[in-house]
């Protein structure tokens, strides 16, 4: 099987009014109707999204992953008295992992020693189903630079597009690049890959599009100047520049779904991508009111350097308790997440010790050690084995690290 | 073209190259901004309204979200482009390129159809003006005012036509349409449904829903015409039309939907039962729904009509949909079932087809109109009650043509006065149906909060969520 999948556009016939207005604006006269339903021409629909704003009611903004070669008929469509839930799709065999993604997320996942199952209330992940051989094409939609220009780091929150070819991802899944051009060897270059920083609903909701967070490379772990081959691809691109992305991958460091559920994060950098996108998927659902609480543990060396603190900043307490650790302010002594978790001693050992609680690692490797020394202090301030929690944690998929 | 929003006034239409229209309309203007003040939403002048207002005719730009003063609502001219090798489609003159100016001989009937069009979008703001005092949340608040605005807009869109194309009896026309007043008795609006109370929101949504259909139905017949601007103005109309029909269905859905789960909580059927838990039963929702039915395709004029058969045969108001008909768009020799009493029973009979054209628009929007009823009917089913809406008899409580003053029930039998007299308040909603009714208004102006009688909507606006401040007060 190739890359066969395809987002249909659908119309929902328990919302839909029957006013036409779809119809009469498609430009590619997609839209048909009868006495029952208005349906749309997959072959025709080239989601251009005409029709999206003008209907009065939102039934039509519905979407569908299908294999493209078996989409719902225009007959099928017409019976429909509500839309079909979205199916399982066929988990895409594309020759397998790709090797090198096996690798990366093998030494990425090593600092929960070992492997950890999903939450059990995780959506079930859409995993491998753009394979090198055949990526899915994304175009960018939007690049900008997150960090302050004086920032000692470039970091950039890039958009993506996916047009009519589907790309159902979750929070805390990775996309992988595939950078053009070939290395020395004249051989392709690796894919190389990112997490993904929007909720399942795309950057902008139900726009069939999703964001990652880059970091310029300029320097090898050494600290030797080199200019890292994705990351200022990636970095440099423009609007409208096509990219081609294989994926997606992921299937452990997932969100739970069920309402109740604690999300404890820590992350430094760029490793607040998979943070981002799922203090998002939260925020956007905050009017259902769901119980649960969230709280972030975030390093930079400065506010300016902090992926999204603006927008972070503006979210209200008693949605997201934020605790950043800053270690570059100038006459201040250096704070690091471990810090500011052992500050936090008594609410992070009540989070610990909530049955619902799911805890999430992500960035440098450096920062493994000590938040596992803190983790150690608080619970032992409060009475908990800390190297006993880590292992119900672990058993129930609800401690997850990604480190590079 | 681009709508050139600086203008005081903003447009599509080059007023800015027009000096002589562009100095009427804008006196014009503030009289429109004045019987806004009087006859518009009663007590929403300092409101913040999130509303929809469109910055481009393009499918992008016609939906803008943003919080508004009605009264700074950017009230303007838009039609839809043009497009240079449109035809007249029907009629005498099928064929021919569509007329971008009025054909003189057809100068009368075309104003008076869009004097008549025009009337009716004053006039449904008028008998809304004072819903807002008893709305059952900001969200139903804000719909309520968005299609008011878009009444005001529809009303601009056909004085744009009068003062353009009609000189000064366009003018004149245009002033009496400030001057009319729904339910005046001595300068009434031209349509009788519009001089109907619309005197709660169980009445609005029905409103919305039937009536605002007609206006769809009577807009798709415009969206033909052979006169070109009338056409593109009405096309543009309709994209508008659609919240409005949008109102109606989903309102009278949600009630339909909060009765239904109040019944199958307390299991009970009984009308004076569901009254007392505070919602509206379903049977005065179908004495509701027979009212409004029936008044509403009195709109549609007489069965048989010769201006109709005028109208079509001049190439000014077409069928709906009807380049999607496929036969000769002429209809010389064609004839077209209508209903007569005869023998003292309702029968059908052939009339010529260019003169049954009313009938014909009339039998499009019952179907459609049905089309709604069963979508409601899947609320009441999936709660698993045994209740099913209908839409009466066409010849039901009718006023207007042949069948007026015939008294016939909802299942359409022919019945003596008698009859009528003693079932019509199990037909119609009576005077009593619509106290009960009144007795649940109340003002629920808290966002997040819906009044007992009504289910929150499945979606918000622009979604937004369903407890968002659609309207701010100032």
């Amino acid at each position: 099987m190739s890359a066969t999948l395809a987002r249909q556009h659908v119309i929902d016939p328990e919302v839909c009014i029957r006013c036409n207005t779809c119809e009469s604006t498609c430009p590619q006269k997609a839209v048909t109707h009868d006495e029952r339903n208005y349906v749309v021409h997959f072959d025709l629909c080239n989601a251009c999204g005409a029709c999206i704003s003008p209907c009065p009611t939102g039934a039509i903004d519905h979407w569908r992953q299908v294999p493209s070669a078996a989409p719902y008929s225009i007959a099928e469509q017409l019976s429909w008295d509500s839309l079909p839930e979205q199916a399982a799709l066929a988990v895409h065999d594309g020759g397998g992992m790709p090797p090198e993604v096996l690798a990366a997320t093998q030494a990425a996942s090593a600092g929960q020693g070992g492997a950890v199952s999903a939450p059990w209330s995780a959506q079930t992940p859409q995993v491998n189903l753009y394979p090198v051989a055949a990526p899915a094409i994304a175009r960018v939609a939007g690049n900008l630079r997150l960090t302050d220009a004086d920032a000692s780091c470039d970091i950039r929150h890039i958009v993506l597009d996916f047009g009519a070819t589907a790309m159902p991802v979750l929070e805390g899944q990775s996309i992988g690049i595939l950078p053009p051009g070939a290395n020395a060897d004249h051989r392709p270059h690796y894919i190389r890959l990112y997490s993904i920083a929007s909720p399942r609903d795309g950057e902008r909701p139900n726009y069939n599009n999703l964001s990652i967070t880059v970091k310029r490379v300029t320097e090898d772990h050494a600290g030797k100047p080199t200019l890292g081959v994705c990351s200022n691809y990636l970095c440099d691109l423009k609007a409208g520049d096509e990219v081609r992305v294989v994926g997606p991958y992921g299937s452990t460091f997932l969100m739970p779904n069920h309402p109740g559920a604690n999300l404890l994060m820590i992350c430094t950098g760029t490793g607040s991508a998979p943070m981002r996108a799922m203090t998002e998927r939260r925020r956007r659902r905050r009017a259902l009111k769901e119980p649960g609480e969230t709280m972030l543990f975030f390093g930079a060396r400065a506010p300016g350097e902090l992926p999204y603190f603006g927008p972070l900043m503006k979210l209200p307490k008693e949605f997201i308790d934020v605790n950043l650790a800053l270690s570059r302010m100038p006459g201040e002594s250096r704070r690091y997440v471990q810090d500011r978790i052992r500050e936090r001693g008594p609410d992070v050992a009540r989070l610990l010790a909530h049955a619902e609680t799911y805890v999430y690692i992500c960035g440098l490797k450096g920062m493994e050690l000590g938040v596992d020394a803190a983790f150690d202090e608080v619970c032992r301030e409060h009475g908990m084995d800390w190297r006993e929690l880590l292992a119900r944690l672990r058993q129930g998929g609800r401690f997850h690290v990604e480190t590079y | 073209m681009n709508i050139s929003t600086g203008d005081k006034i903003p447009n599509n239409v080059d007023l800015a190259g027009d000096k002589v229209l562009q100095r009427a309309l804008e006196q014009w203007q503030p009289e429109f901004l004045n019987w806004w003040a009087d006859m518009g939403p009663e007590g929403s002048r300092t409101n913040d309204v999130y509303l929809r207002t469109a910055v481009s005719v393009e499918p992008s730009g016609w939906a803008h979200f943003d919080y508004v003063k009605m009264p700074d609502y950017r009230w303007g001219i838009f039609l839809t482009p043009i497009d240079g090798g449109r035809k007249v489609n029907f009629g005498d003159h099928k064929g021919e390129a569509a007329w971008q100016d009025v054909p003189g001989e057809h100068r009368a009937n075309l104003r008076r159809i869009i004097v008549t069009q025009g009337d009716t979008e004053p006039a449904s703001v008028e008998q809304q003006r004072h819903l807002g005092l008893t709305c059952p949340s900001l969200y139903d608040l804000r719909n309520l005012f968005q299609v008011n605005v878009e009444e005001g807009r529809h009303l601009w869109a056909m004085v744009y036509l009068l003062h353009r194309y009609f000189g000064r009896d366009g003018r004149e026309e245009a002033e009496a349409l400030l001057q009319r007043r729904s339910g005046d008795p001595d300068n009434p609006r031209i349509l009788g449904a519009f001089n109907e109370r619309t005197p709660d929101w169980l009445a609005f949504f029905m409103f919305t829903y039937f009536t605002d259909r007609d206006g769809k139905f009577q807009l798709c017949a415009l969206a033909e015409s052979g006169f070109d601007p009338l056409a593109r103005t009405t096309r543009f109309m309709l994209t508008e039309e659609a919240h409005h029909m949008f109102v109606g269905e989903s309102g009278v859905g949600r009630v339909i939907q909060r009765t239904c789960e109040v019944m199958a909580q307390h299991k009970t059927d009984d009308p004076a039962r569901v009254r007392a838990l505070g919602v509206i039963d379903l049977p005065t929702i179908q004495r509701y729904l027979n009212f409004h039915f029936s008044v509403t395709i009195d709109l549609f004029g007489a069965d048989v009509s010769s201006n109709a058969a005028t109208f079509y045969s001049s190439g000014l108001k077409g069928r709906f949909e009807e380049t999607r008909h496929g036969d000769d768009h002429l209809l010389r020799d064609a004839t077209y079932p209508v209903l007569q009493v005869l023998d003292g029973h309702l029968q059908v009979v052939q009339a010529p087809a260019l003169n049954a054209l009313n009938e014909k628009l009339r039998d499009d929007y019952i179907k459609d109109s049905i089309a709604g009823v069963s979508r409601w009917n899947r609320i009441i089913q999936k709660a698993g009650i045994a209740f099913e809406l209908t839409v009466p008899h066409k010849a039901f409580n009718r006023k207007i043509g042949p069948l007026a003053g015939v008294k016939i029930a909802p299942d359409g039998r022919l019945v003596s006065q008698e009859e009528w007299a003693a079932r019509e308040s199990g037909w119609l909603a009576s005077e009593s149906d619509r106290e009960f009714v009144a007795s649940l208004m109340g003002r629920i102006a808290t966002p997040g909060a819906y009044a007992n009688w009504i289910a929150p909507p499945a979606v918000g606006i622009n979604k937004q969520p369903v407890n968002f401040d659609y309207v701010r007060f100032g």
